[in-house]
């Protein structure tokens, strides 16, 4: 019987790669998110789960020495988190051209300097052109969820692509809620498929992998990646399918649509924010107002079809960014606009800088967004970019 | 063309076409097998993986792989291996 825990979102991700049954864990504490590797260090040790469990002295080791698991067939999992993933950065590029299907929660925390261990998403965003599949969870029990979906996806033989799953910090992974725990059955079933590779290292069957390629066949490489990531969306769809059927866990595929589809103006988000953009859509549609929220769930591949067929009746689109792109502004409000460029009828597409290095963004900002949206449509504004809660007075 | 490739570049060790010194060796080892006591220190040391060992633990100087640095000759310690000009 599933059982219900009143867990954080960290224990929440060590649960899914428990319940995934990872065969190798590497690992590197960070905050905030030092507790998922902590408590599975624990599972391992007191024999709940059969992991090799290796400490490394620095994000970049953890994620080779994953890399290294995983050309070997095992089911490899780390956890990391804004300076951490920076680090490791060169390795997230290593994993995904060598088509190795590991996962990796990433919590998502600002960079410094100044030094920040709160929210934002710019450290995620980043890691979007290196050929991971990135999910945004908004829940815990979406982190539980989504993990134990990811290595069905990246296993999946027309897939073979790590996967990362952002978590808010501390929003998500040092808040308690109640998470359902599936059981262990279900997710063997789930996930068991074979386990695809693109190559194993064996030394009875030695290879070298990753020598270098000359210009003839390089770009052919990357082709199989793209198309990879384009074949991932189908792949995506099924798991989040499948386990709503298993689970009853439904929590969108590729997009999450929050009555979007007849509403005039529709907040673009992700992640954890996603809730209260929610609740503002409700608020506002009891005055009458027709608002829906279109939160992200996948940020590549990105959504662009979905996003597309869920906001073709929208007037206007608001692009809540918790990250920074400077010199251009929000990351998803210019990946957005980008989507409804070729579209004959285009919605006026405005965005909102909000919640930088953990600043709150409150119900009550979350309304003035959304009824800025209809002052832009009836004034007839030029839309733009705004900075949320930002303290002009001391600049 | 026929050729499907892999998702991702691998290939299977053989012998390689790259590294072979070719001409451009100005010294080349020769081992004085009347003092060679087989220790295979110079097998250890060569930085080219030139030295190979035979079945029965010879040393035999692999010449096509050989730039001819010396370390061989300066590792050995019973002096049997001698630097030679090339011909």
């Amino acid at each position: 019987m599933a059982q219900t825990l009143v867990i954080n979102g960290n224990h929440a991700a060590a649960y899914g790669a428990k319940l995934s049954k990872v065969q190798f864990i590497s690992a590197y504490p960070i905050t905030p998110q030092t507790v998922i590797v902590e408590r599975l260090a624990q599972m391992v040790e007191i024999g709940e789960l059969n992991a090799k469990f290796i400490r490394v002295e620095s994000e970049h080791s953890a994620l080779a020495a994953c890399i290294g698991a995983a050309s070997t067939g095992l089911r490899a999992f780390t956890a990391t988190s804004s300076h951490g993933l920076a680090y490791m950065h060169e390795m997230v590029i290593w994993a995904s051209g060598a088509r190795l299907p590991i996962v990796m929660p990433v919590v998502t925390r600002a960079f410094a300097p100044p030094w920040s261990i709160w929210d934002e998403h710019t450290d995620i965003l980043l890691e979007r052109d290196t050929g991971w599949i990135v999910f945004m969870a908004e829940n815990n029990q979406e982190v539980l969820d989504t993990i134990i979906q990811a290595y069905r996806i990246a296993e999946n033989e027309n897939v073979l692509l790590p996967v990362m799953i952002g978590m808010d910090a501390f929003i998500l992974s040092h808040t308690t809620t109640p998470v359902e725990i599936p059981d262990q059955e279900l997710v063997d079933n789930f996930l068991a498929q074979e386990s695809k590779r693109s190559f194993i290292l064996d030394p009875n069957n030695p290879i070298t992998h990753g020598s270098l390629t000359y210009p003839e066949w390089y770009m052919e490489f990357r082709y199989l990646l793209y198309k990879a990531m384009t074949d991932a969306k189908s792949v995506i769809k099924d798991a989040a399918n499948q386990w709503a059927k298993l689970t009853g866990k439904y929590h969108g595929d590729l997009i999450d649509c929050y009555k979007c589809t007849d509403a005039d103006v529709n907040m673009i988000t992700i992640g954890s924010p996603s809730g209260d953009a929610k609740e503002a859509a409700d608020i506002l549609r009891a005055e009458g107002y027709k608002t829906g929220v279109i939160r992200l769930r996948v940020i590549r591949p990105f959504p662009s079809e979905e996003l597309r067929q869920a906001a073709h009746n929208s007037k206007v689109l608001i692009v809540v960014d918790r990250n920074l792109s400077p010199g251009i502004g929000g990351i998803l409000l210019n990946e957005v606009k980008g989507v409804f460029q070729t579209m004959k009828k285009q919605p006026l597409v405005h965005g909102f800088i909000a919640g930088l290095g953990g600043r709150d963004i409150t119900l009550q900002n979350f309304i003035s967004m959304f009824k800025r949206g209809y002052e832009i449509l009836e004034k007839d504004e030029e839309p733009g970019i705004e900075w949320i809660n930002l303290r002009r007075e001391v600049l | 063309m026929s050729i499907k490739i892999p998702l991702t570049p691998i290939s299977r060790p053989a012998i390689g076409a790259s590294g072979k010194t070719g001409s451009w060796r100005t010294a080349k080892p020769i081992i004085n097998y009347d003092k060679c006591k087989d220790c295979l220190i110079c097998w250890m040391y060569c930085p080219e993986s030139s030295i190979a060992r035979t079945e029965k633990d010879k040393v035999l100087i692999e010449y096509e792989y050989c730039k001819g640095c010396g370390i061989c000759a300066n590792v050995c310690p019973f002096k049997a291996i001698d630097m030679v000009e090339e011909e």
